[in-house]
């Protein structure tokens, strides 16, 4: 392959990685619930045990987009990582907590009392959805870095990250994928626990979280459509803003934008079933739906002559997939690694269908032979 | 030269990345290991059926959950820590070193974590086969990704199957198979792992003595120590001699971390090895000069060992820290002043080749630069010494003082050396004697043997660390031998970053600590469930 189609290919694998991801994310958006939806102490169990089986996937997707990002794109992984360094640090805190805090929470003398794993599992909830959310809108809205002839980076801001706090248009995906956590969450919860009393609660829950994800996900959607991106010339390489980049980028690619589409339909069609139904399967649309939504939206950050990871202060410093992709000779290599993803789902989907084939009850928290959370 | 340095950053970045690895490596061993040790007594069961097997196997398993959990929170941390205190690095040199750390999460973390939800929840929702070669799943995934961090490490050791690419300003992989097959790494995956096999049995074997000692769950173990005791017998004879090919790779590959494991100032043939030794002096490598000598209050030598364990022949020479330092031109060792000079040469020649290729891309002098960096003998005798430029000083007697700043920091590399060897041997012999006492069915009636089993559970963890610091510490000042210091490897960040998250990590894993071993020795405690249905 040219190296040009490598370096679209790992784009589509990163796009992938962080569509995974965020689908994935019902497991922190579940963490924010436990307070709000558990009235005893069976219910709270039950809700901790179905995420407490899927965590570490969450986890392990998050440990492996940052690997293939560093494979595939070490600009990237060099100059986001060190530059917005109080952002990805406060990020790491929040999984560390969680790592621990499913396997302590419940055994006798752990130190720091279940209620205190439980608040570290909703802190994970809320800042590893929000600050995600808000780092990846920089991909759109762009950071301050400039990097040098040696290809050494230097963040232009003191605040080292947190300034991307301080717009609104980073904000607004950061609620957007807060909020549709949440959603992820709730549906999940529907889908893998049969409980007559909880169900009801779990579904009055749903349209409180939807609205506010519709609602941050269109203005954050809407604004991008009509702000100026920061496009490449790929004849020289040349990075300069030009007005209504990322709609070009949907009419220029139109797959890109139909499926974009479709996921957008896909999620509010899981909602609305969840909402105005009896249906327990409102995860698999919401969540296919998620998947194709953000997958599309991280295409078009990066196809089409666009710099993925664009730098406000200095427009030539900008990351595109061209000037910050590792060597032809690695791409190929780590392009060999990944047809090994396809057998990793299979053996996943496999793994999860033969211990997750029935929604959990009460009755099983009882069970001797359960590892109870 | 080093006035664009700030040493207190590295310095605050280099303590923040070994307090994450140390304590990464408390946990990670003990998973490495007793995932075998649940794979084999797992496999017992199936083969028996007798259920104490399986109540034994799920007892460890617990075990190992409560472990298993806090080495993963501290694995994610070492990765993103590249990118966030070490940009400089994962840029010259992300396109060799990203790779392993890709595949590690591509073939062995999802791996791990998908198995062992079986391993944890399966029991009675998948057959007894399903669960068996889950429970093997297991333990390969932990050994995959333990294979491909320590390919990226041993890359950094001995940086193999690589070209510098002057365009991009980094070092490039030109093939795989050196990077992941070179002999560094085949030897670090296995010492490494089997370290973690002999501490896993190590584990098992104490607490087992424990219980021996309370006389509860007799049973139980006895037969924990002999799985684990012949599992740790066998690993242990693999440790060892990896150990030993592990040294004649690094007299190779990195002879002043060799030097600085025996304190050996002087070069000579049949150089004896310090079996046991007190070195006199402190700060040792920062008041080196030409006229040091190593001094002991104490030392126990076997002669001429230290050429067997390098050479495998008793009257080889091996080069001492002085001879790497000021050149040896008898025994063909190039001095650090020449390696600087040209290593100084090479870093003009990149700055020339940028200027030139913005200057005139069409240009004969663009041409010419670009030529040489494809030259094999400009990047055999330059760029190979590419990081010894930083050590240059027009002032030739700074250079020279320069020189020697470059060696690692000897007293703790001995020290670190010599505590993993002697711990490695009493190891095995200690395993010999259990096994042996085992058999003969009378353990249990020696309770101070027991006591030792027990206390000799935080030794295993002592060994493993100052393997650690020997092959890290002992590598300074380089982050990639040759290539490129530490100094260099730095995120351009304020210190008081760096110094603020070093302390937030710290109470963390203070915290973190606490709880875990209260929870394990409670876990102890409590003991396995009466019976298994």
């Amino acid at each position: 392959m040219s190296h040009l189609a490598l370096q679209h290919y790992w784009w589509f694998i990163i796009s992938v990685l962080g569509a995974v991801l965020v689908l994935l994310m019902f497991v922190q958006g579940g963490q924010t619930l436990f307070a709000c939806l558990a009235r005893d102490n069976d219910e709270r169990t039950m809700l901790i045990n179905v995420l407490g089986r899927k965590w570490e996937f969450t986890f392990t997707t998050l440990v492996t987009f940052g690997g293939a990002f560093f494979a595939a794109f070490p600009l990237f992984y060099s100059t986001s990582f060190g530059g917005a360094y109080a952002a990805w640090i406060i990020l790491l805190f929040a999984f560390v907590f969680q790592a621990v805090s499913y396997e302590f929470r419940s055994r006798p003398n752990n130190f720091f009392g279940a209620k205190t794993y439980e608040v570290l599992l909703f802190i994970n909830g809320l800042l590893g959805t929000f600050l995600v959310g808000v780092v990846v809108a920089s991909f759109f809205t762009g950071s301050q870095f400039f990097i040098n002839d040696m290809n050494e980076s230097f963040w232009q801001s003191p605040l080292r990250g947190i300034e991307l706090l301080f717009n609104l248009h980073n904000l607004m995906l950061g609620l957007a994928v807060f909020f549709l956590a949440r959603t992820l969450g709730l549906l999940y919860f529907l889908n893998s626990i049969s409980d007559e009393a909880l169900e009801s609660r779990i579904r009055s829950k749903v349209p409180r979280n939807a609205i506010p994800f519709v609602v941050s996900f269109l203005v954050f959607f809407i604004w991008l459509l009509f702000r100026d991106g920061f496009a490449v010339n790929p004849a020289n390489g040349e990075v300069f803003l030009q007005a209504n980049k990322y709609l070009h980028n949907f009419l220029e690619m139109p797959i890109v934008g139909l499926l974009l589409l479709a996921g957008v339909v896909l999620v509010l069609w899981g909602i609305g079933i969840s909402i105005f139904t009896k249906s327990n399967k409102g995860i698999w649309y919401t969540g296919g739906g998620t998947f194709l939504a953000v997958l599309n939206l991280l295409l078009a950050a990066g196809y089409n002559n666009t710099a993925f990871y664009p730098s406000s202060y200095d427009l030539q410093s900008s990351i595109t997939i061209v000037n910050g992709s590792s060597s032809h000779f690695t791409l190929t290599v780590m392009s060999y690694v990944s047809l090994l993803v396809p057998f990793v789902i299979v053996y996943i989907w496999y793994a999860w269908r033969s211990i997750n084939n029935k929604p959990m009850t009460r009755e099983e928290l009882k069970s001797t032979d359960s590892h109870i959370y | 030269m080093f006035e664009n340095i700030d040493f207190t950053l590295v310095n605050w970045s280099r303590a923040q990345f070994a307090l994450t690895a140390m304590f990464h490596w408390i946990f990670v061993p003990l998973t490495i290991g007793i995932t075998y040790i649940l794979a084999f007594m797992e496999t017992i069961y199936y083969r028996t059926g007798d259920p104490e097997w399986k109540r034994i196997t799920k007892y460890w398993m617990k075990i190992f959950g409560i472990n298993f959990a806090i080495g993963v929170a501290t694995g994610i941390i070492l990765e993103f820590e590249f990118g966030t205190n070490w940009s400089n690095y994962s840029w010259f040199v992300g396109d060799i070193f990203g790779a392993p750390l890709a595949i590690e999460g591509i073939m062995a973390f999802f791996m791990e974590s998908t198995f062992i939800a079986i391993m944890f929840f399966g029991w009675d929702k998948v057959s007894k086969r399903f669960h068996l070669v889950s429970t093997w799943l297991t333990a390969f995934g932990a050994s995959l990704s333990a294979l491909w961090i320590l390919v990226a490490n041993s890359w950094m050791q001995n940086p193999v199957g690589t070209k510098f690419n002057p365009d991009m300003a980094r070092n490039e992989m030109t093939n795989f198979w050196d990077v992941l097959l070179s002999p560094t790494a085949v030897n670090k995956f296995l010492h490494t792992i089997t370290s973690g096999f002999v501490l896993a049995a190590i584990f098992v074997i104490g607490v087992s003595a424990w219980y021996l000692i309370k006389r509860r769950e007799l049973l139980l173990a006895k037969r924990s120590i002999v799985v684990s005791a012949s599992f740790g017998l066998l690993s242990s004879l693999i440790l060892i001699a990896t150990g030993d090919s592990s040294a004649k790779e690094i007299v190779k590959t990195q002879p002043m971390k060799f030097a600085a494991m025996e304190s050996l100032y002087e070069g000579k043939e049949g150089a004896g090895l310090v079996a046991f030794g007190i070195l006199k002096g402190k700060d040792l490598h920062k008041n080196l000069d030409e006229d040091s000598q190593a001094e002991f209050h104490i030392k126990i030598e076997v002669p001429s060992m230290l050429s067997i364990l390098a050479y495998n022949d008793p009257n080889a020479y091996v080069a001492g820290i002085k001879d790497l330092i000021m050149g040896n031109e008898e025994r063909g060792i190039m001095s650090y002043h020449e390696k600087i000079r040209r290593g100084y040469e090479a870093q003009q020649a990149l700055v020339a080749y940028k200027k030139a290729q913005k200057e005139d891309p069409e240009g004969e002098e663009y041409k010419a630069l670009r030529a040489r960096f494809e030259d094999p003998e400009f990047n055999d005798d330059y760029m190979r010494y590419f990081g010894y430029g930083n050590y240059y000083d027009p002032d030739p007697e700074k250079l020279e003082a320069n020189a020697f700043r470059m060696v690692p920091p000897i007293s703790m590399t001995f020290y670190a050396f010599h505590i993993m060897v002697m711990l490695g041997g009493y190891f095995l012999l200690l395993f010999i004697v259990v096994l042996y006492l085992v058999f003969r069915n009378t353990l249990h009636t020696k309770k101070w043997l027991l006591w030792i089993c027990v206390w000799t559970i935080p030794l295993a963890y002592v060994a493993s660390q100052a393997g650690w610091i020997v092959a890290e510490v002992g590598r300074q000042p380089w982050v990639i031998q040759d290539l490129m210091p530490t100094m260099k490897a730095v995120t351009n960040i304020d210190a008081g970053a760096v110094m603020t998250t070093f302390f937030l990590f710290t109470v963390v894993f203070i915290g973190l600590f606490i709880a875990e071993v209260k929870i394990m020795l409670k876990q102890i405690k409590i003991g396995p469930k009466k019976k298994e249905e």
